[in-house]
């Protein structure tokens, strides 16, 4: 059950308890933020900080040969660091699902976010993730839900973008 | 310098139930390949750099088996953060046994970082790994049997080794589901 909550992170982490979701790995994005408190509260979630998003990937995967489903976490600046590692579920048809929080797209003001903003779909693409994407907060849970069971059904890589234009872009001030 | 292959096979003779073995990509698969085909053991043939944070999802899911894996200098080198990941979200039952040849010999013998200033042991122990050694001596295998199945992980072990190119020992199948779906029926019976 995907219910719509006041903060759409909570329909994300109502998701991974349905599912049974018990790992998260992550290398942290602030849109992300309030869903790895959510986790970090819950006992029955293992939440791992990574120093690169590619080894939530290999992670995820060895979690699933030990009978346990993971989701990894990152903003779109990571997804280009987990390409080869993509291999790995890709190959052995591993169930494999990320959340991705998009940077470079909607009113961003760092210049240096927009080329893998724009790149972050095609490179999913390219390896033949199955890319989901939310624009509105009231798709958030119906869309992480639709890609988990897709990717935990089916055996195959799942992405969900979440949009820029959703999580707000944040402005920033010098001094 | 120890020689890899009959290394790995002393320390895979009469492995015990509780162990499931992952390895790196490379040599270090088809090392473990010729100790004798088991359906505990998953090798990797790709994804370079991701054999460190796939043994540690497998370890922390299985906290009842002994997981340990075998891989190389090159591939440890790819994912040296990987290692202080497995030291902050620590496993007591992972051992990781880094066969350090000094160099990638599967692509012509090229020198890795090893051959030159860097040190695994001293960068897992920095990492935050304390369990973290290196052996030289071919008669110490026991020991690396001992921290593998009774010694509070996680633990890293360099093993020096010659840099010689070894016979290919191909796995039971090179179809990554095949592998994958064969080890995990292991782990449910």
């Amino acid at each position: 059950m995907t219910g719509i909550n006041k903060d759409w992170r909570n329909d994300i982490y109502g998701v991974f308890k349905d599912l049974n979701i018990t790992m998260v790995s992550h290398v942290p994005d602030a849109g992300h933020t309030p869903l790895i408190n959510l986790c970090e509260k819950d006992n029955e979630i293992d939440v791992v900080t990574l120093t690169t998003e590619q080894d939530g990937v290999g992670l995820s995967c060895g979690a699933y040969a030990g009978g346990r489903k993971s989701a990894l976490l990152m903003q779109s600046s990571g997804v280009g660091n987990c390409i080869n590692a993509l291999a790995l579920p890709n190959i052995c048809r591993i169930p494999f699902l990320t959340i991705v929080s998009m940077r470079g797209e909607w009113g961003e003001f760092i210049p240096w976010q927009v080329p893998m903003g724009l790149g972050t779909p095609k490179v999913l693409e390219a390896m033949d993730i199955k890319v989901f994407r939310a624009d509105y907060k009231d798709e958030v849970g119906s869309t992480v839900d639709a890609a988990a069971r897709f990717a935990f059904n089916t055996n195959r890589s799942a992405a969900v973008l979440l949009s820029q234009k959703m999580i707000g872009a944040k402005q920033f001030k010098n001094g | 310098m120890i020689d890899r292959r009959p290394f790995v096979q002393k320390i895979l003779k009469n492995r015990k139930d509780n162990l499931r073995v992952v390895s790196g990509i490379g040599t270090s698969t088809w090392d473990i390949m010729s100790a004798g085909d088991n359906k505990g053991n998953f090798g990797f043939i790709g994804a370079m750099g991701q054999s460190i944070p796939f043994a540690l999802g497998l370890a922390k899911s299985q906290p009842d088996l002994r997981i340990l894996l075998f891989t190389g200098d090159g591939d440890t080198l790819m994912s040296l953060g990987s290692i202080a990941t497995v030291a902050n979200h620590p496993v007591n039952n992972l051992t990781i046994v880094v066969l350090d040849n000094e160099s990638y010999v599967e692509t012509g013998s090229q020198p890795t970082a090893t051959a030159g200033k860097s040190n695994l042991e001293l960068i897992a122990k920095g990492s935050g790994i304390s369990n973290s050694y290196t052996v030289t001596n071919e008669n110490d295998y026991e020991k690396i049997i001992n921290t593998i199945y009774d010694e509070e992980g996680p633990s890293l072990i360099v093993v020096k080794c010659q840099a010689k190119a070894t016979p290919l020992v191909f796995p039971h199948s090179f179809d990554g589901s095949v592998s994958i779906n064969r080890f995990m029926s292991s782990i449910k019976s």
